[in-house]
């Protein structure tokens, strides 16, 4: 990767290289869960004697209801990662498919639907996840996802739009369409592809902003049920004990603030390594 | 003889590249001079180092990736420019020598008006009083032929037009009196009536002011029309330097025969029967690869084993006039017979 | 006389100018961006459409595609009207006639390879697949001059002669008739101009193609067109066949244009007419006859700003918009 001029670009953050090799970390760690975790998430292993603190045994220690940390940290990474990218793709395809069909169409379609995008935009998002999952009594994990994705377009959607308005006036889009390219293949083959970059960017940020939300609702007792661990929910059920079992809730706490940041750094990195103007010859 | 103004010896600027491509030698042994009053066109295409030429001469080439090697040289009036200090180089941009630019809308601040920013330059070097300094203004922007100067002074960039933008240019270029004018493709981008505007402009404001002009450019009709001499850039050197009158009318290197041959011209009959113009075969090479030997050679038709072997130095072509007067970087000089093309 | 390949009667295309009122009011002022013009084509010939900046030139070549759609107007391609048209009977049209635009840089996709974008309209039109794209592009680059092993290049790997032959060959692709030149060699170098313009000409012989050159660039122009038409202001000032219109052109327009183009030839002494004031905007056109406020006619008169000049016949095939046109500068 280093070869390229973009590579050459990312790797020029600091930043950069440490955030890649944690996100790395967390991901293979994820997918590995049942592998890398020597409990089962669920197994209280001794009732009677919780909230032991880390040690050879069990690495992270065991939180109030006498789970491994370490296990349920690692099958958190699967749910709350999961959650985050999964959503974030909902967001990005639906804030994709709206700005570019805005930006390239333009007249009374963008003038509504952006309309849309005010409101959207205008909306507390917060409070409107609260109340769909007071709503819920038990709710589901892909209705959560969906949730997230959906309330979460809005911005995408506004940057999408911008950049298709100055690339539809670039000659080789008006090229295209003089050889005879109807509106689809000029926005899949030609228009967008070429927006991807902010897309691509804002995704990578956008992840740790659903992890975030998800965390809080989970927190709030409203996001992932128990006992199904996410670091949200980790956080509060150790939160009761913070004075004398600091490490239930120190350690999902931690996690999530390590790959939020990671996300934000690769981010930022990405978006010097794939800026266009960079690519002139 | 006339004590040159300007005097370029040998200048070399080269620029080191990101992936290693080696250093793009953008300027490689470049010598010639500009005497008192006189204009001084550079000629050549995209690539060749004309503005590279003239950013150094005023060191305004960013130091890293360029640098300007040692052993280049470069005085002006008898001061070489490239071991002044940064505090009497400054006291000659903008004052001795000024320089104008190609594309007019980025080279004025946009949230200055025009008159404040003519008004700098003799601020700065005059040390005149914002009055004064207006009023200067006013005066610069009625001897560049704008109309209803005293309501145009306050005006912004962006509400005039590319012409009168150019103008205001030469205006803050020459509110000092600078005894040299660098004019960077001054006309490029403008239509061709307002080029000739502007064109006649720079002629007359020369005759008045008694400035020398060096007026680079890739229009070899408007290098024939306002130039007492040429030089010819290619990849980096100078190939050709005459004259007007003999470089037009006995261009004796190759590329510059190319060149001419492919210019379609106004005052050739119409051509439409035989179709073709003569053209140059080949492209510009990059600046880290220049080819062994001649430059030239891959693109010229009388090339032969010399040429790829040997780089030619600048000999001189006699014709008639001091020795120096008429240069060529090219092998035929030494073996006239050669100059039958290639079949 | 051979019917014409592309016949344009009255074109409009107006753009409204900013509007008052954040968007909501009316338009302020409308810019005449091309304002009735009429031309005709025939087969195998090359019509030179000169102007300056803002004259309406590149937007009837545009317009002509229908890449902007006209206000008004007839455009008829060998018989068949392009602006009657519906969108897939277009696209069909869309074979016959091409576009080469100015801009080697911005008219190539910067994330397509040679191959892709020459393979695509070969596939939106259906004229070819597979292996049999694959020879059809290898023709094509050998036929604008590039090797076919630039297929696999990226637009910024090329240099500015090369993308244009790129361009050129995109257009080539489906086989048209009749292609639009937007000021084709206007961006390279003067050595690599003369290349394209060649390659240009050669191109028309075999391929018996018609051309629309768009330029600013009188001797260019000159070069390699039949009969030129010049633009001022969204309308068609004077048009003749290239012979006629630079030995004795009738518009004091085309004499100042064409006094003000520097010759490579120090010992021309030509009297130059340098006309003062700007090129007016199109959105304020002056009343009557556009070009009045710098006209340097001597004979210039009050008719001249009140009544517009008709482009008429003065001279046989020579046609020009002036009161004065049987007296020319």
């Amino acid at each position: 990767m280093r070869k390229t001029a973009s590579g050459r670009r990312f790797f020029r953050h600091p930043t950069a290289a440490p955030g890649l090799f944690l996100l790395a970390f967390f991901v293979t760690v994820a997918i590995a869960a049942p592998v890398v975790a020597p409990y089962a998430p669920y197994y209280q292993i001794d009732i009677a004697h919780p909230d032991r603190p880390p040690s050879a045994q069990f690495l992270l220690g065991t939180d109030p209801f006498s789970r491994d940390v370490w296990s349920r940290l690692v099958y958190g990474a699967r749910v709350s990662l999961g959650i985050g990218a999964v959503a974030m793709l909902v967001a990005a395809t639906v804030g994709t498919a709206v700005g570019a069909v805005a930006g390239y169409f333009r007249s009374w379609v963008d003038t509504t639907l952006m309309r849309l995008v005010d409101v959207g935009l205008a909306m507390p998002r917060i409070f409107v996840l609260l109340m769909a999952a007071a709503l819920w009594e038990h709710i589901a994990l892909w209705v959560l996802v969906l949730l997230i994705g959906l309330t979460g377009w809005f911005g995408t959607s506004r940057l999408v739009r911008a950049e298709v308005l100055s690339l539809r006036e670039r000659e080789f889009v008006a090229a295209a369409r003089a050889l005879g390219a109807g509106a689809g293949r000029v926005i899949f083959r030609h228009v967008l592809p070429n927006a991807a970059a902010p897309i691509i960017v804002s995704g990578a940020l956008g992840i740790g902003h659903m992890m975030l939300l998800e965390a809080g609702l989970s927190f709030l007792g409203l996001g992932v049920p128990s006992p199904t661990p996410s670091w949200g929910n980790m956080i509060a059920d150790g939160w009761h004990k913070m004075a004398v079992a600091w490490w239930s809730s120190t350690f999902p706490g931690l996690a999530i603030s390590l790959v939020v940041m990671a996300l934000n750094a690769v981010g930022d990195a990405l978006r010097d390594a794939l800026d266009p103007r960079k690519e002139a010859a | 003889m006339t004590e040159p103004l300007l005097r370029v010896r040998d200048l070399k600027t080269y620029f080191v590249t990101e992936h290693g491509s080696g250093t793009a030698r953008a300027v490689d042994g470049v010598s010639f001079e500009v005497l008192p009053g006189e204009t001084l066109g550079i000629v050549g295409e995209s690539g060749c180092g004309k503005t590279v030429t003239s950013l150094s001469i005023l060191r305004l080439i960013p130091e890293p990736p360029g640098h300007i090697r040692p052993g280049s040289f470069i005085e002006f009036e008898g001061r070489n420019l490239l071991t002044l200090e940064p505090r009497e180089l400054r006291a000659i941009r903008g004052n001795q020598i000024a320089m104008i630019f190609q594309e007019p809308m980025t080279s004025l601040n946009p949230v200055f008006t025009v008159g404040d920013q003519i008004a700098e330059a003799a601020i700065v070097h005059q040390r005149l009083s914002r009055r004064a300094a207006r009023t200067r203004a006013i005066e610069m922007l009625k001897l560049v032929g704008i109309p209803d100067p005293e309501e145009r002074v306050d005006h912004y960039p962006h509400q005039m037009s590319g012409g009168m933008r150019q103008r205001v240019m030469i205006a803050m270029a020459l509110v000092c009196h600078p005894k040299l004018l660098i004019a960077d493709e001054p006309t490029t981008a403008l239509d061709v009536t307002i080029q000739a505007q502007i064109l006649e402009l720079l002629d007359r404001l020369q005759a008045e002011l008694g400035m020398a002009v060096m007026l680079i450019t890739h229009d070899l009709g408007v290098v024939a029309g306002s130039a007492d001499r040429v030089v010819v850039m290619y990849a980096g050197q100078v190939v050709e330097q005459a004259p007007t009158a003999a470089l037009f009318a006995r261009p004796l290197h190759p590329y510059t025969e190319g060149l001419l041959a492919s210019v379609p011209r106004l005052d050739a009959p119409p051509a439409r029967e035989h179709g073709r113009l003569h053209g140059i075969p080949g492209q510009v090479p990059a600046a880290t690869a220049w080819p062994d030997g001649c430059r030239f050679h891959p693109r010229c038709p009388y090339a032969w084993d010399r040429c790829r072997a040997e780089a030619p130095p600048l000999l001189d072509a006699g014709g008639g006039g001091d020795p120096g007067t008429h240069t060529v970087r090219c092998w035929l000089l030494t073996d006239p017979r050669r100059r039958t093309p290639h079949p | 006389m051979t019917p014409a390949l592309v016949d344009v009667r009255g074109l409009v295309k107006h753009f409204p100018g900013e509007r008052a009122w954040l968007g909501l009011g009316r338009p302020r002022a409308v810019v005449r961006a091309v304002d009735d013009v009429s031309f005709a084509i025939a087969p195998g010939q090359t019509l030179g459409l000169v102007g300056e900046s803002g004259c309406g030139k590149s937007t009837v070549g545009r317009t002509i595609l229908r890449l902007i759609e006209p206000d008004a107007g007839r455009v008829t391609i060998d018989g068949q009207d392009v602006v009657a048209l519906g969108a897939s009977a277009l696209r069909a049209l869309r074979r016959r006639m091409q576009i080469v635009f100015q801009d080697p840089y911005g008219s190539l996709n910067p994330r397509m390879t040679v191959r892709q974008m020459l393979a695509e309209p070969l596939a939106i039109h259906r004229l070819a697949r597979g292996a049999d794209a694959e020879r059809r592009i290898a023709a094509l680059l050998e036929e604008v001059g590039l090797d076919p092993g630039f297929a696999q290049s990226y637009a910024h790997e090329l240099s500015g002669g090369q993308r244009q032959r790129v361009g050129i060959a995109r257009a080539l692709s489906v086989e048209p008739q009749f292609l639009v030149l937007d000021e084709p060699v206007s961006a390279l170098d003067v050595s690599v101009q003369a290349q394209v313009l060649n390659l240009l000409a050669d191109l028309q012989q075999r391929r018996r193609l018609t051309y629309l050159f768009i330029a600013h660039d009188l001797a260019v122009v000159k070069h390699i067109a039949d009969h030129v038409a010049v633009m001022y202001l969204g309308k068609i000032v004077e048009r003749a066949p290239a012979p006629a219109l630079y030995s004795g052109p009738r518009h004091p327009y085309t004499t100042s244009l064409l006094s003000a183009v520097p010759v490579p030839d120090p010992k021309a002494q030509r009297q130059r007419i340098v006309l003062s004031g700007d090129v007016p905007s199109p959105a304020h056109p002056p009343p009557g006859c556009p070009f009045h406020p710098r006209c340097p006619h001597p004979k210039k008169d009050t008719r001249c700003r009140t009544e517009p000049p008709a482009l008429r016949e003065v001279a046989p095939g020579q046609l020009a918009a002036c009161h004065f046109a049987e007296q020319p500068l």
